[in-house]
């Protein structure tokens, strides 16, 4: 215990990052069953339906065959970085995780006062940028080491798009960091706070229109997701860089990607859509907005009940029944005066990240995929120019502003 | 104490990559050293309270000028790499750099920090410094930065000039 006592900041770290982990990991197995589920009814399916009532214990069914399937070492890979590679890819993702503030409030469980994030950097946005392009890496390497032409060819492929996008990633958001004078993701939030006419919302997303439509397309091609799903276009690679994985380590790249769109989505958010701040203001006409987390919570939990009473019957009735009883004591919860305000700031963050995580799978299941070459092209001569431009005109309007018009700047 | 680990940690990953950079047969390898190499600079970057060099460093060079040299290492045949010669025959000249710079460290440690100018070790905090990096590349710094910029800018139009594709001879009809 003693280094605990010298370091008790390592204790907090500690318990934050196996919350965190044990959330996130959770998220992302259902992420892949929501996904599996939108995509079905956008081409009327039903989406998995067999395993639980819904569908809802298919990503346990997946976790449990990806554990037990046989791990397949190609003949002639390179051991080391074979296995190296999907280790680095997931690793890498989720310590991007770990500098998301997901609310505002601190908070103080059994007498230490901590925040909501696993870790407070200064450079929050920087480091964050640092991780995603590390992450290339294990993309690249795991083409490389499976000596295999369909592998290297997606391996090489997704780094050429990765680095390409991430030009544009990073200038699509220069415009935030100028209008917030910060790379702290927290100070780029309290720069969002208040309202214009008393209603809308002081997001960067109007202001930064342009930026924000740069970041998620080009979010979506970092991430290698559909439309820019290239490295993995089967008709082409089979499966791109991770044809050659099998087993565990195929759904660690699996679990990579899906965590670097909860990333993502989560950045959007904190850049873009105002954080943890509500839409709507909290006081006077809209006062009633605080009591949202309830009525979400509550309604969810009245149609699992209902759904459970109408339409199944024996297991299926008994495990949706008690998810919605769940649900509905959450509602109960939430409504009490000393957790009220703490809610608030997660539901709203989490609320955003869910409805552009939404968007991903939507665009996912309605765009048909890119050709590489236009994708490369679309990259450089069209986002690339555009986040450019977004960036000057931001700094021109920055600096007229804060020196208090063109004399201002000429003086 | 925890000061220390981490500075001879971060030093002995850094020298022995760096060896391994060299010393490895294998391209791929020796491209994964550097990036080891270049991370442990980063953390020494970190340790000095630097954040704004330490995430330059990692954006900068590890994910970005790095990821084009695997992208290249990696469409190397491997067996061709093998039977070339790995060392150019210089050692010569390479042992001579080497008792230059090491010369040069001696004599400045035998100065100790005092004679030299250098600052103090990094205190316990610093201010964030990305203003103050800004700041120094703009009004101490302008004309290097400017020279840097416009060496960059002719590489890069050179690069493009040679990658251009030639067009192919008019067929006299």
């Amino acid at each position: 215990m003693t280094l605990f006592e010298a370091y008790p900041l390592l204790l907090v770290a500690l318990v934050k990052t196996g919350i965190l982990l044990f959330l996130a990991l959770t998220a992302v197995a259902y992420l892949s069953w929501f996904e599996r589920k939108v995509v079905g009814h956008i081409q009327s399916r039903l989406g998995p339906y067999r395993v639980g009532p819904h569908g809802l214990l298919q990503p346990l069914a997946d976790g449990l065959k990806f554990l037990f399937k046989e791990g397949v070492e190609p003949q002639g890979a390179d051991r080391l970085v074979y296995y190296l590679a999907p280790f680095l890819a997931l690793s890498l993702a989720l310590s991007g995780l770990a500098v998301i503030p997901f609310g505002p409030a601190e908070i103080e469980i059994f007498g230490v006062r901590t925040t909501l994030a696993v870790a407070e950097v200064e450079l929050g946005l920087l480091f964050l940028f640092a991780i995603t392009a590390l992450g290339v890496y294990g993309v690249a390497l795991a083409g490389w080491a499976s000596n295999s032409k369909y592998a290297l060819m997606g391996g090489l492929r997704s780094s050429a798009q990765m680095i390409s996008y991430e030009i544009s990633l990073t200038l699509s958001v220069i415009g935030v960091v100028l209008l917030a004078g910060s790379f702290n993701l927290r100070e780029i939030v309290a720069a969002q706070q208040g309202y214009w006419f008393g209603a809308v919302p002081r997001w960067f997303l109007l202001p930064q229109l342009v930026g924000f439509l740069c970041y998620f397309t080009s979010a979506i091609a970092e991430t290698n997701r559909a439309p820019f799903d290239l490295p993995e276009a089967e008709t082409e690679l089979v499966a791109g860089f991770h044809t050659e994985y099998s087993s565990f380590q195929f759904a660690m790249f699996f679990m990579a990607e899906y965590t670097a769109m909860v990333i993502a989505s989560c950045l959007a958010t904190l850049l873009f859509l105002g954080g943890w701040e509500s839409p709507l203001p909290t006081t006077g006409a809209f006062a009633w907005t605080v009591y949202l987390p309830t009525v979400v919570l509550g309604g969810g939990g009245a149609l699992l009940l209902v759904d459970a009473l109408r339409h199944h019957r024996g297991f299926a009735r008994g495990v949706l029944a008690l998810l919605g009883a769940l649900l509905g004591g959450a509602a109960w919860a939430v409504a009490q005066p000393m957790i009220l305000p703490l809610v608030q700031g997660p539901f709203w963050f989490l609320t955003k990240v869910f409805l552009l995580l939404f968007v991903y799978v939507w665009v996912r299941g309605t765009l048909p995929r890119f050709r590489y070459d236009k994708l490369m092209a679309f990259g450089w001569k069209v986002l690339l120019p555009v986040a450019t431009l977004n960036a000057l005109v931001t700094a021109l309007v920055v600096l007229l502003r804060e020196s208090g018009g063109l004399a201002g700047v000429l003086r | 104490m925890v000061e220390q680990f981490t500075f001879y940690f971060f030093a002995a990953l850094a020298v022995i990559s760096a060896v391994l950079v060299v010393t490895v047969r294998n391209a791929v390898y020796s491209a994964v050293f550097l990036i080891t190499t270049l991370l442990a600079t980063a953390g020494i970057f970190l340790q000095l309270r630097a954040e704004f060099l330490f995430v330059v460093q990692i954006i900068l060079y590890v994910g970005g000028i790095m990821v084009l040299f695997v992208f290249v290492v990696m469409l190397v045949d491997l067996d061709v790499a093998l039977r070339q010669v790995q060392f150019n025959r210089q050692k010569w000249v390479a042992l001579l750099v080497v008792l230059a710079v090491a010369g040069q460290l001696v004599f400045a440690l035998a100065l100790g920090s005092e004679a030299l100018g250098l600052p103090a070790a990094a205190p316990e905090s610093l201010e964030p410094n990305t203003e103050s990096v800004g700041l120094r590349l703009f009004e101490s710094y302008m004309l290097p930065f400017e020279i840097a910029s416009i060496l960059l800018l002719v590489a890069m139009i050179g690069a493009v000039l040679l990658g251009k594709r030639q067009k192919p001879p008019r067929s006299e009809a």
